[in-house]
């Protein structure tokens, strides 16, 4: 698999530095960039499970859907936004006044001490709704100003708004950009609504294109966040999103999540009903190891719905309703008891944090990954002996997947929702993604169903070679083996990144990661 | 002379802001417009508002009970497309 870790990032930077349109691009520049910046950024985005996949083991979130109005129709969406049983961006059960986002907000974070954001991502447009969102944004900041405050928009309304972010010391926007061209923004937007006319086509999608790009640099200038979220369309613009990973970096933006399109006709949306496929884990991954020569890439994106209450992956919007959080009595001592809990769990991260950075005597503070591929990230100090030559000469690129929780092995193999998915090589372990599945051992009398659910595991599993679980029971054991992939229970409770490291080098003294056959044959 | 809004309204609010007339009621199970105080935007828009912005077809109509957006005008599916998809749905 020596194509898939050949990351562009690593091959050396041409001498004369800044040689083409995609300026600080290279490894040495971005390293350099990051090294500047790291201070500041580490400091903004430790925190924010979105914006650090490190801090997605520890931090929680949760999305306000205060904002029904869109200014723009896309072909994934559909503006029927009320199934329980769907997750993806732009669903919602229900929808909430800013002074109940705010109640909401404030019950949620009394509950769950990892909550740290605030985040406004529809069902609609935020910034179609500029009086709800920033009416939230004020009750919130007012009652808990420890919590962060993070939007995410289409865009076209962005630049009027930039002034009103700022002001709102907003300092994480996301801005899904899908294109750059208009022939191609055409394919995937039918309208916008715009200075009062209703605009269709290449026409729209011009004026919109050109509104993300002015938002994007409006708010670099301002010095406020910037992530980029592309939606994976496969035919449409899956090779364009390159070129749109390498622009919105030259222009400033921190991190890039390209995600895949979710598309089924019973969501009635345009691609949905039209056939439109998705892209496959692998395609997927491709083209985000394709886009990271470029650009930090967010590999741990849940595509979360617009109501998403908890840690990313695990949604606890259902213990939340309106009917419970208007029953519950939010006084003052209440709210600072919340606080208390809050500040108490962000100084153990903290502690725990500086702990792992002591052990691992890194050269430099390593505590945040910066979704910098991890053949830069902290892992280097662990492998100072593979540095100067290529990764994966002496072992190929293995997936391993994670039932994980907090960052550590720790889950039941039959009680994992979803794998983490790790590609370990030489160089250490790098997350690229998630896999969803369904559980396999519910523990209760529908486990005769339980056969059906595995061989669905198993598939979702497709590449992976290892899985890495806390414990697994005898009859999955077996069946994984049987499909060609390792369970390991032998590291519960470790690091994810340490356990998957000690397997990819037991492999490799078992002569496990020679270039396989099939490969060589591709090559 | 007044537009309506009928039952397919996913009261998402993006026409009442527009409504130069105010005449955009919040009201469930959908919105309303008030048939004294609309005007279909004359004299104020070239096209009235509210059926510029709404996303769903056929949610807004005329007096002749004529939808502003027929079907497959907003999301480009050729109702014929609808109907198998639909059709095919319901056999699973």
């Amino acid at each position: 698999m020596e194509n898939i870790v050949a990351h562009p990032a690593i091959t050396p930077p041409p001498p004369s530095g800044c040689s083409s349109g995609s300026c600080g691009s290279t490894a040495a520049q971005m390293n350099g960039q990051l090294s500047q910046m790291s201070e500041d950024i580490r400091r903004r985005v430790q925190d924010h499970p979105c914006y650090s996949e490190e801090a997605h083991h520890h931090f929680a979130r949760m999305h306000a859907a205060v904002a029904p109005a869109c200014n723009i129709q896309c072909h994934y969406c559909n503006r029927k936004y009320d199934c329980a049983n769907e997750s993806r961006p732009g669903v919602v059960s229900e929808l909430l006044m800013p002074e109940q986002a705010v109640k909401k907000t404030l019950a949620v974070a009394a509950a769950i001490p990892q909550m740290s954001v605030l985040g406004i991502a529809g069902p609609g447009d935020p910034l179609a709704n500029p009086e709800r969102t920033f009416a939230t944004f004020r009750g919130l900041a007012e009652k808990a100003p420890d919590i962060k405050l993070c939007v995410s928009t289409n865009g076209l309304a962005l630049p009027e708004a930039v002034e009103e972010l700022a002001k709102h010391n907003i300092d994480h926007v996301t801005i899904t950009i899908n294109c750059v061209d208009p022939d191609v923004g055409a394919k995937i937007y039918p309208w916008i609504f715009w200075k009062n006319q209703r605009i269709f086509g290449r026409a729209a999608a011009e004026i919109l294109i050109a509104q993300q790009q002015k938002g994007l640099e409006m708010l670099v200038a301002k010095g406020i966040l910037v992530k980029v979220n592309s939606v994976m369309i496969p035919g449409v613009n899956d090779d364009h999103l390159k070129e749109v990973s390498r622009i919105v970096k030259a222009k400033g933006a921190f991190l890039h999540n390209v995600m895949p399109l979710i598309a089924e006709a019973e969501h009635g949306t345009f691609y949905g009903v039209m056939g439109q496929r998705s892209p496959s884990p692998e395609e997927l991954k491709n083209l985000q190891d394709a886009c990271e020569g470029d650009m930090n890439m967010m590999r741990h994106c849940r595509q979360c719905r617009a109501d998403a209450v908890g840690l990313l992956g695990e949604d606890r919007g259902a213990e939340f309703t309106m009917e419970k959080v208007e029953a519950m009595d939010l006084s003052d001592e209440f709210l600072a008891e919340a606080l208390a809990r809050r500040t108490a769990l962000r100084e153990k991260v903290a502690a725990e944090r500086a702990a792992k950075q002591a052990k691992a005597h890194a050269p430099q503070p390593a505590v945040i990954t910066l979704h910098r591929p991890a053949q830069k990230s902290a892992l280097a100090g662990r492998h100072v002996a593979t540095e100067g030559r290529p990764a994966a000469t002496e072992g190929r690129s293995v997936l391993m997947a994670v039932a994980a929780k907090g960052g550590l092995v720790a889950e039941h193999f039959g009680h994992a929702r979803e794998f983490l998915i790790y590609e370990v090589t030489a160089a250490g372990a790098k997350l690229v993604g998630h896999r969803k599945t369904d559980l396999y051992c519910s523990g209760d009398e529908s486990c005769g169903e339980g056969e059906d659910v595995l061989a669905k595991t198993i598939r979702a599993l497709e590449g992976c070679e290892v899985v890495l679980c806390a414990k697994i029971g005898y009859e999955p054991w077996g069946r994984l083996e049987a499909a060609g992939i390792q369970p390991n229970g032998e590291h519960p409770l470790e690091e994810i990144e340490a356990a998957c490291d000690v397997v990819w080098n037991e492999m490799l003294k078992a002569g496990k990661l020679a270039p396989r056959q099939t490969e060589k044959q591709v090559a | 002379m007044a537009l309506e809004i009928i039952e397919t309204c996913v009261n998402c609010w993006a026409c009442a802001p527009l409504c130069p007339s105010q005449a955009i009621v919040e009201a469930r199970p959908h919105f309303l417009i008030d048939a004294d105080k609309c005007t279909e935007c004359l004299g104020d828009f070239a096209t009235p508002q509210c059926a510029a912005i709404c996303p769903i077809e056929g949610a807004i109509v005329n007096e002749l009970n004529v939808a502003l957006n027929p079907p497959g005008s907003l999301t480009g599916i050729p109702p014929a497309r609808w109907a198998q998809a639909q059709r095919e749905i319901a056999a699973r």
